[in-house]
């Protein structure tokens, strides 16, 4: 297993966000991590980052025990988090945002013009703005500078948060078949996503989170297939 | 017009050493959130190294890098001693203690140089002036002016055209974000100070080149100014500090050049009135801060 977490619980104060769960991420795989606004998911992909501190249980990145490790230093060992809303710089120009993604690869680095090359060529309209500010960006387009930020730093596992938030659904269709084609190019992927169905199209396994437990988990056609997640879904919407 | 354009060349001076001051003050304040009231201890201290690098004899020419110098790790000294263990604390106990470290330094100046103002010795190129277009203009005006310049231009390149420039900026607005991107929140922190310890070295060099003495409160009043002058430009904006200084360079230097004797004791209360209306009339300042009160650190 590429991550792995066993009894992973997270919380902020008194208030426990993620109650003990169990989740794999193989390598190559897109793994969505779904359910319903305050089930879990963003705490869990910031206490898999270090953004969040753990409380209890134990996360494995690559063979290592990464519990106690700064989002600095997972960034380096391979794991990158787009966060959710996007968050791009906005006072800084499209080229600068994403030479930040590749900050901890060294300006100077092959690997660094490589990969910058490579991503503007990806998303031509980052290239056609390059100079231009992140935040004069459209919502579609800032979300492809997040996801190319993030893809600067040739990550092992790349955990998106909700990329398709706030988007046209034309643009979140085009978001998906990107993320397909970042799977394809070798990159593993833990998806957290609002939108079950497009989601589920593109896993190749997914977990239903609810009030910080895992209520269920199977292949992306299994969950796809059962209503419990739409039960998840409106169990979630009668407790709020 | 002789005399207005004599005072614009005064305020242009005056101004360009806020200007530098308010800068290291808002370079702190966009990425950590505090105003550190010890900038003023840099200049000070910047002002003793040149006080004793001149009695051992050190020529000016290498006494003054010298000085930035040790400004600049001072200011590291302070973050790593004092404002690292504070920083994840709210604004007020940042605050509070950056004015416990100016009070410690100046009592450690008062006691372990001298209470009383210190002579520096300066070459004596400093005490002259030159005829520019019939104006006489003072050399230490000039060097004021043109150090000042090379200085924004020097931070300009260094904000924008490397990466760890860029690294500070995206630190500036938006904090976790920059420290997924790999930036180290320690070493950015530690390249601010040093950055702002260098503009007070800078500045500090500056003003003890117009006085020729060097006291242990020397820096408290240009870092108030500093302040104001942040304030006035949009705190937490570069560009705009840079306009705050020269803004209230201008201010006081036409003040005092022009509002009547009778009423020169006024000229302070004039000078913070008009900045008052200035931040009536935009209540964020010159030049806001685009991206201010989200996360820091």
């Amino acid at each position: 297993m590429l991550l792995s977490t066993t009894n992973l619980t997270v919380g902020y104060g008194a208030v426990e966000a993620v109650r003990g769960i169990d989740i794999d991420v193989a390598e190559g795989e897109i793994v969505a991590l779904l359910g319903a606004n305050g089930a879990g998911k963003s705490s869990t992909l910031n206490a898999l980052v270090g953004l969040t501190s753990i409380q209890a249980g134990e996360v494995t990145f690559d063979g290592m025990v990464t519990n106690n490790l700064s989002p600095e230093q997972l960034v380096r060992r391979g794991l990158t988090l787009t966060p959710e809303g996007r968050r791009v710089f906005a006072a800084l120009t499209v080229e600068e945002n994403l030479i930040l993604g590749g900050y901890t690869l060294g300006t100077r680095s092959t690997a660094f013009t490589d990969n910058l090359s490579h991503l503007l060529d990806l998303f031509p309209i980052l290239k056609d703005r390059r100079q231009q500010l992140a935040g004069t960006l459209s919502g579609g387009q800032q979300q492809q500078l997040a996801i190319a930020r993030a893809m600067m730093s040739s990550p092992k596992l790349l955990l998106l948060d909700e990329p398709s938030l706030g988007l046209a659904p034309q643009i979140v269709e085009k978001i998906f078949e990107l993320i397909d084609d970042l799977r394809a190019a070798g990159t593993t992927i833990l998806l957290v996503e609002q939108n079950v169905a497009l989601s589920l199209d593109i896993a190749d396994r997914g977990y239903l989170m609810a009030s910080g437990r895992i209520v269920t988990t199977g292949s992306g056609a299994e969950l796809a297939s059962s209503n419990i997640i739409e039960q998840a879904y409106l169990g979630a919407g009668e407790g709020a | 017009m002789e005399f207005f354009l004599q005072q614009t060349v005064n305020a242009i001076a005056l101004g360009g050493t806020y200007a530098l001051l308010a800068l290291g003050l808002a370079i702190i304040f966009s990425i950590m959130g505090m105003i550190n009231f010890a900038h003023g201890e840099l200049m000070t201290t910047t002002g003793y190294v040149l006080m004793f690098a001149g009695l051992a004899g050190i020529p000016f020419a290498l006494a003054a890098p010298i000085a930035v110098v040790c400004a600049m790790l001072a200011a590291m000294a302070m973050e790593r001693l004092a404002f690292r263990p504070v920083r994840n604390s709210s604004g007020a106990t940042m605050l509070v203690t950056s004015f416990a470290v100016a009070i410690i330094l100046q009592t450690l100046f008062q006691n372990l140089i001298s209470k009383r103002s210190q002579p520096v010795i300066l070459p004596d190129i400093f005490a002259q002036s030159v005829e520019i277009a019939g104006l006489t203009i003072g050399v230490n005006q000039i060097s004021s002016i043109c150090v000042t310049a090379v200085m924004l231009v020097v931070l300009n390149i260094l904000l924008k055209r490397t990466a760890v420039g860029i690294a500070m900026r995206a630190a500036a607005e938006d904090f976790p974000v920059a420290r997924l991107m790999g930036i180290r929140a320690n070493a950015v922190i530690s390249g601010a100070f040093a950055l702002s310890g260098m503009l007070a070295g800078v500045a500090g060099v500056l003003w003890v080149a117009q006085r020729a003495s060097v006291d242990p409160l020397m820096g408290f009043v240009p870092v108030l100014k500093a302040f104001i002058a942040a304030i006035l430009g949009g705190l937490g904006s570069l560009s705009g500090a840079v306009a705050g200084g020269f803004a209230l360079g201008f201010i006081e230097i036409y003040l005092t050049a022009y509002v009547p004797e009778t009423a020169q004791p006024f000229k302070e209360s004039i000078g913070l009135g008009l900045v008052i209306l200035i931040l009536l009339w935009r209540p964020n300042g010159l030049i806001p801060a685009k991206a201010l009160g989200k996360e820091k650190v």
